[in-house]
């Protein structure tokens, strides 16, 4: 009897600690609330989208996600949200560039030390595109038709003093050239104005552009990195990915590539961290995420921990950098 | 020829067992997304979006798609029954709907606004079938100052043609303006007005406003003038929908002036909302009835309902054949593809056949399905006017919270709505009419937008509005519609006066 007993509560005992084990890796306690802090239909939407239809699809998560569009403020609402939310495990936001350019150019306050970093899923390139009916074959070429009219071209771009409009600045800054900036509100307008020749050139990321590329009525010139992008499946009849030369082989020696990257609420604990990485980690390794990936033709960098934290610190100062530069900081009350 | 075989491929795509359950599905959940406001269709559309994924695409798109149809239609219903419009392009049914209602003829005004947009559904699909490439080119000649000079004439068709005195349209048109500068400037990247609040950061919503100043405004009259709906005493007439139809015709040329705009306005990302105010605007200005506009006219539905459903089918158009989101709805459909692994764009068209003109087909065969589901639910939802007030009143305005709420995920924005809840009965009270200031809400930033951008391409230079023969057309347009009564005038005076001469001769 005493032994039936011992052997009931070394069962209990035994079953408690493996409970304990399961208790100690952190799991979502709720739904899962995913914030865009841009609009419905744009890349980080649609990014959020995708990792909620595959996780949703391969059985990734035992709790529910929900993708929320908190645009408002080029994005601060989103981001206020999360940083107000402290210790929130169960809330993630995915970053586009305004992370870093929301506070800086309108001085709402947060910033990315703010939050608790998860990964960076991809970084998105830029490319310098002109309207295919233009005799621009080169960065070069354009550039140089640029500078011998000063206040003729005009670049289009999302918003205002973010991404699209800081690599404006640094091409003026570096070549002399001066464009006039249009403003629209999302990287789909502003292709379209391109073909439809409302403005002379764009710095669309390739999902953005990738259609009327195809279609043949854009052509990219460069691309705003070190190195060329890896994708060699031919896009259009005669051109991959990779034929797009960099802006530094053509004499436009600028770098700048947007974090897609993953953050949760202030002061979250590492298991929970560890566990979106490991959620991320199954996400990117799906067939659906590559045929993304390569659709978008991002670049694939995954990155954790405090090489992710280094390479988030290096790129806010860049941006501080930039926009210093460009005169984009707001004023300081 | 072409095109109708095509076609007939489509419908064979479309007309199997399983995808007409997707369309079923997704109508009636359109209708529900439809009726709740501020939820709209694309968020709707948006959150069901990874549902799909590992549907066939062309299942999911006409899923999708027949969410949108079912949101277009039900968009009158909760303008009509409680004038809280359900999406953006309802405020306009709500003009005419809901005293249509509040005389007991909310099944014929629920008749009208889903036969409507039947029918201007079915000119623009009929569009798209067969002008497709032709017209989906016309899109990329909109820059800046196209946009503005659109959005100049939907203010211009709808200005100085109120009963109220000039002075209270202008004053409520400068407060929209005004609330509509709120928030983040997109030329400059500044906040401005936010006077370092952090919760205006988002601006004022157009929905959250209408919603309080229509839906909250509303109830707070109804309080004060007696707990009682004024439709309650409707009797339900389950042949409502023939006797409506038998008048409607009268109305064709009503319904082909919307068709026109909504189909123009889809076409060239001008959008529903705009489509359905011009052609409200335009239809009190040449209907004979005019004067009238306002008060329970069956033509004042009709002309919104017919402009937003063409405008809203054929937003689709530039998406199919360029790429380019036509409305929101369009762009979460555009990103939608993407995810199902098909690429959007202009070669969709010759890649993907099935696809598109099974999509094609989904919008007859959707647009038809839905008529059907939301006709026979006309005498349901008019009796819902006979519940009490004391049940419904609350019910409402927990809708009208959750709505609000739901638009941009924002506690703040309840606030904001009760705020507009009371400006909506001061409004009412003082007799100063909301229309305008709602025009302005919700074109004003818009317009603002399309105005700096021009005038950055332009220099400054006032005359890019003249600058070719599309742009300088609208523009002209506008000026006619804004000075309509003084033309009219003169028009009037010329003819008497050469009344004469001509006979001389």
């Amino acid at each position: 009897m005493s032994l039936k007993i011992k052997a009931l509560t070394l069962g209990v005992g035994t079953a408690l600690a493996l409970s304990m084990t399961a208790a100690n890796a952190w799991e979502p306690t709720r739904t899962v609330t995913f914030v865009v802090p841009a609009g419905t239909g744009g890349g980080a939407d649609q990014m959020a989208r995708e990792i909620q239809g595959v996780a949703a699809k391969h059985n990734l998560l035992k709790q529910p996600m929900v993708v929320i569009n908190e645009s408002g403020g080029a994005g601060a609402q989103g981001f206020l949200d999360v940083k107000n939310s402290k210790g929130d495990a169960n809330k993630i936001i995915i970053t586009l560039s305004n992370l870093f350019t929301t506070p800086l150019a309108t001085g709402v306050p947060f910033s990315w030390q703010d939050f608790t970093p998860v990964a960076m899923l991809e970084l998105d390139e830029f490319v310098l595109w002109v309207n295919a009916d233009t005799p621009y074959k080169t960065a070069k070429e354009y550039i140089d038709a640029v500078k011998s009219s000063p206040g003729k071209f005009k670049m289009g771009g999302t918003g205002s003093k973010q991404e699209d409009q800081i690599i404006t600045a640094a091409i003026e800054q570096q070549t002399g050239a001066k464009f006039i900036y249009v403003p629209y509100k999302g990287g789909g307008t502003v292709n379209e104005q391109l073909v439809g020749k409302h403005i002379d050139s764009t710095v669309n990321n390739p999902i953005e552009a990738v259609a009327n590329w195809r279609a043949g009525k854009v052509r990219p010139l460069c691309v705003f990195d070190s190195e060329r992008m890896s994708y060699t499946a031919k896009i259009t009849k005669d051109m991959s990915w990779h034929d797009i030369p960099t802006c530094k082989e053509s004499g436009l020696d600028i770098e700048y590539l947007m974090l897609r990257g993953i953050f949760s609420s202030p002061d979250v604990k590492q298991d929970a961290v560890d566990y979106y990485v490991d959620l991320f980690k199954k996400v990117e390794a799906t067939p659906d995420w590559k045929d993304f990936t390569e659709k978008a033709a991002f670049k694939q960098t995954f990155m954790t921990g405090d090489k992710f934290k280094q390479w988030v610190a290096d790129a806010a100062k860049l941006h501080h950098d930039l926009m210093e530069k460009a005169g984009f900081l707001a004023k300081k009350k | 020829m072409d095109s109708f075989m095509s076609l007939m491929q489509g419908f064979s795509v479309v007309l199997v067992p399983g995808n007409f359950l997707y369309m079923l599905v997704g109508i009636l959940l359109g209708v529900l997304i439809g009726v709740l406001p501020g939820l709209g269709a694309a968020n709707g559309i948006a959150i069901l979006l990874p549902l799909t994924f590992g549907m066939h695409p062309t299942s999911a798109i006409i899923m999708l798609s027949c969410i949108y149809w079912g949101a277009l239609f039900g968009g009158a219903i909760a303008s009509i029954l409680f004038n809280i419009p359900g999406e953006p392009w309802s405020v306009a049914t709500t003009f005419d709907g809901f005293p249509l209602a509040q005389k007991g003829r909310a099944g014929e005004a629920l008749t009208a606004s889903f036969t409507s947009s039947f029918i201007g559904a079915l000119v623009a699909v009929i569009l798209i079938t067969f002008l497709a490439p032709i017209i989906a080119s016309f899109a990329l000649q909109f820059g800046p100052a196209e946009f503005f000079s659109v959005q100049l004439l939907t203010f211009c068709s709808f200005v100085g043609m109120g009963k109220e005195s000039p002075f209270k349209t202008i004053a409520s048109m400068m407060i929209g303006f005004a609330l509509a500068a709120v928030g983040l400037d997109n030329v400059t990247g500044q906040l401005r007005m936010t006077f370092g609040f952090n919760e205006l950061l988002n601006g004022f919503d157009f929905l959250v406003a209408v919603i309080g100043l229509f839906g909250i405004g509303e109830i707070l009259l109804t309080m004060e003038e007696g707990l009682s709906f004024k439709g309650a005493s409707a009797r339900i007439n389950p042949l409502v929908v023939l006797h409506t139809w038998k008048v409607l015709p009268r109305y064709w040329l009503t319904s082909l002036r919307g068709a026109a705009i909504g189909c123009w306005l889809g076409i060239t990302p001008g959008g529903a909302t705009p489509a359905s105010f011009m052609s409200y605007g335009l239809a009190k200005r040449f209907s004979k009835n005019g004067d009238k506009f306002g008060t329970g006219e069956l033509e004042g539905v009709v002309a919104p309902e017919t402009a937003a459903h063409a405008a809203g089918t054929s937003a689709l158009l530039p998406m199919l054949t360029l790429g380019i989101p036509g409305s929101p709805t369009a762009a979460v459909l555009l990103g939608g593809l993407l995810i199902w692994g098909l690429q959007p764009g202009p070669l969709l068209f010759v890649e993907q056949k099935d696809f598109v003109w099974g999509t094609i087909a989904a919008m007859y065969v959707g647009n038809v399905v839905g008529l059907a589901v939301v006709l026979t639910t006309v005498p349901l939802w008019a009796s819902i006017l006979r519940i009490p007030f004391s049940i419904i009143a609350p019910v409402i305005v927990a809708i009208c919270a959750v709505g609000a709420f739901t638009v941009n995920n924002a506690m703040i924005d309840l606030f904001f709505m009760l705020g507009f809840g009371i400006i909506g009965y001061v409004f009412k009270k003082l007799n100063y009419p909301l229309a305008p200031f709602v025009l302005a809400l919700v074109l004003g930033d818009k317009a603002e937008s399309s105005f700096r951008q021009a005038m950055l391409g332009s220099g400054g230079s006032l005359s890019i509005f003249w600058s070719n023969w599309l742009v300088g057309g609208i523009t002209a347009l506008s000026m006619i519609m804004l000075f309509w009564p003084l033309i009219s005038k003169v028009i009037g005076m010329v003819r008497r006066k050469g009344a004469h001469p001509v006979a001389a001769e």
